[in-house]
């Protein structure tokens, strides 16, 4: 529609030279279906220092790290091994909880690392040039300190409830849970944006159209539709995705994306956040995934990265997260379990952690 | 006495609803919808929104004074559910949107519509923000947007977020049931046909408890019929449930301006005291007062 309305403004001013402002060429069609999935760590594993690629030797090597783990959990098994101990194994990986969790069947975080421009990367981050998230504001240090204060190993007790300087329990409501946990938003900002990939379900679905982009991620059927070349909705509306408009710089869609919510899927960000997304068409077909986050709230600096999404020929299936969410209940009513039985053992603290 | 909508006033009015459904039929067939930029396929892209009070029932019924109702000493009065609502919960007439006036089901399944009628607010799903199902996501009071590039076409509503795609190639079976189902989709001429199967059952047709069950197979036709109109038209196949295949029929309204955009709807957040509150570390009260609703603070 706006470029319809862009061409008829451009033809009554014909006379007055505006072929050159006119509408471009039109721009490629990026519909398709990717899968985002890359062992690429967002952060750059600390002893790569300020190297951006990796050699194809060792790319390889990485690759067949990721190939013989997966052959190894692939494997049958043991089924004379011995219970796991009391109180857990202390495995906390891929959300196990000491008590065990996702082995590789439930998992696809990919088995590579993301390439551009044929060159294997060590860190979808590429500014800071350690590849690093800069430094947290001291607002953003106050953010990630509560947030480790209510977090702990599960230690299979209400730890909770003898800390007496907690603005509130960990477990207390609905709303202290993860926004994976209540199924709002996918974890690891798998929606976004900015969209990074994450453990599974990373596929994206792009739709086209002349006035808008709709960009689908798995992870709880989060649609973001890009309304382009338009504004930005009033500065009080907020939005768990933000508020996404798009633009066209040549063969790149650009991507803004404003109006948070006051806790987007980006951990650590707040309302502040902006993100600036660009994708790119690569020869191989192939999107070149480009961002930049700034959130002077929380970061002394602006922060980009980039990955390529790869095209796959899969179907993007229904997740249906909220529907089946169970485990909301059950979260809440161990946690009060836990609470009755530190209640009965005497450990609460009788001022306790309000609310 | 709780039922509505079936009786003579029922009829008439389906009757009635055909007749000008056919009428504005006739003037749209001669409509040819503007192309979809370097295609032959019509442009089907926009927001659009059913109006009207067919989410509440989709047969034909007067107004009530609840979603929900009781027994009263003179008639039906709002269940205690919806009470302290007042006429923010009451039901709005409408003619609905079902050809012929009235759903074909079998005995059975009618009087399971009905004791999901009297149970509204425990089981409606959109009470609990569940993913609508097709046909019942076009017609919520919740605008869609059709997202058509020149081989893939996306739905999305702002219930709920939901969404789906039509699938322009054969997808073959649905791999598993879903709450939104799988969608098949081929053009007819301009009219954009999906039939949808694969659908979980779980899903409502309304807010008046009519359900079909998982063996639903549900054939959608878009047509266009004026720049600012499109036809849906949806005709329910279930065996287990109906007695023969019916078919539901309303406009869809292009939303214009700066409302031609989906908003953010994401419930999942607004019903997290219904479902979780109960098991807070400190539960908030989750019933009024017997004093009565003007001596809450």
């Amino acid at each position: 529609m706006n470029s319809r309305i862009a061409m008829a403004a451009c033809l009554a001013l014909l006379a007055a030279g505006c072929q050159g402002s006119g509408p471009q060429a039109s721009p490629p069609d990026l519909s398709g279906t990717y899968d985002t999935a890359t062992i690429t760590p967002l952060q750059r594993p600390e002893i790569y220092g300020d190297k951006l690629t990796l050699s194809a030797q060792e790319a390889k090597a990485i690759a067949a790290e990721a190939a013989a783990r997966i052959a190894e959990n692939s494997a049958d098994s043991d089924p004379n091994r011995a219970a796991p101990p009391e109180g857990g194994d202390g495995n906390e990986a891929l959300g196990a909880g000491s008590v065990g969790g996702y082995n590789l069947f439930w998992i696809d975080p990919g088995e590579e690392a993301t390439d551009i421009d044929g060159e294997f990367r060590t860190s979808i981050i590429v500014s800071p040039a350690n590849g690093r998230r800069p430094q947290l504001t001291a607002a953003g240090r106050e953010w990630q300190a509560s947030r480790r204060a209510l977090y702990r190993p599960n230690t299979g007790k209400a730890w909770w409830v003898s800390e007496t300087d907690l603005p509130h329990g960990p477990y207390d409501g609905p709303e202290t849970l993860s926004l994976a946990e209540r199924c709002l938003l996918g974890f690891g900002s798998t929606a976004g944006p900015p969209m990074l990939p994450v453990l599974y379900n990373n596929h994206k679905r792009i739709v086209q159209t002349e006035d808008h982009v709709l960009i689908l991620a798995e992870m709880i059927h989060d649609a973001r539709v890009v309304r382009m070349n338009a504004e930005h909705r009033p500065a009080n509306m907020r939005f768990w995705l933000g508020d996404a408009v798009g633009r066209w710089e040549g063969d790149t869609l650009v991507v803004e994306t404003t109006n948070f919510s006051a806790r987007p899927a980006l951990r650590g960000a707040d309302e502040n956040l902006k993100v600036t997304e660009r994708f790119q068409r690569q020869p191989d077909g192939s999107l070149r995934y480009r961002f930049t986050v700034e959130d002077p709230t929380i970061w002394t600096q602006a922060w980009s990265g980039e990955y390529s999404w790869k095209p796959t020929t899969e179907k993007v299936f229904e997740y249906a997260c909220h529907e089946g969410n169970y485990s909301m209940e059950g979260i809440l009513k161990g946690a009060r379990q836990l609470e009755a039985d530190a209640d009965q053992a005497g450990e609460s603290n009788p001022g306790g952690a309000s609310e | 006495m709780v039922t509505l909508g079936r009786g003579r006033l029922g009829r008439r009015a389906g009757l009635l609803l055909a007749s000008l459904l056919i009428a504005v039929h006739a003037a749209a067939e001669d409509y040819r919808a503007p192309r979809l930029p370097g295609t032959a396929l019509p442009d089907l892209n926009g927001v659009w929104q059913a109006l009207g009070a067919a989410h509440y029932n989709l047969e034909p019924h007067s107004a009530s004074a609840s979603l929900q109702l009781r027994e009263g000493p003179h008639g039906p009065i709002p269940a205690i559910e919806t009470l302290h609502l007042g006429s923010v919960a009451a039901v709005p007439a409408s003619l609905g949107a079902v050809v012929g006036g009235e759903i074909p089901y079998l005995p059975a399944a009618r009087a399971r519509a009905q004791d999901n009628r009297r149970h509204w607010a425990a089981r409606d799903p959109e009470v609990k923000c569940y993913l609508p199902g097709v046909p019942r996501a076009t017609y919520m009071p919740y605008p869609l947007q059709i997202v058509q590039g020149k081989d893939a076409l996306m739905i999305a509503y702002e219930y709920a977020g939901a969404v789906r795609e039509v699938f322009l190639d054969d997808p073959g079976e649905a791999p598993v049931d879903s709450w939104m189902g799988w969608s098949a989709g081929r053009y007819e001429g301009d009219t954009l046909v999906v039939e949808v199967t694969g659908q979980n059952g779980e899903s409502w047709l309304d807010r008046a408890g009519n359900q079909a069950s998982a063996t639903l197979k549900v054939t959608e036709r878009y047509t266009p019929m004026s720049p600012w109109h499109l036809m849906y038209e949806a005709t329910l196949e279930d065996p287990a449930v109906f007695s023969r295949p019916w078919t539901i029929r309303m406009p869809l309204y292009r939303r214009i301006g700066d409302d031609a955009q989906l908003l953010e709807f994401k419930c999942v957040e607004f019903v997290e005291e219904l479902m979780y509150g109960q098991w807070r570390r400190e539960p908030l009260p989750r019933t009024l007062p017997a004093a009565g609703p003007e001596e809450t603070p």
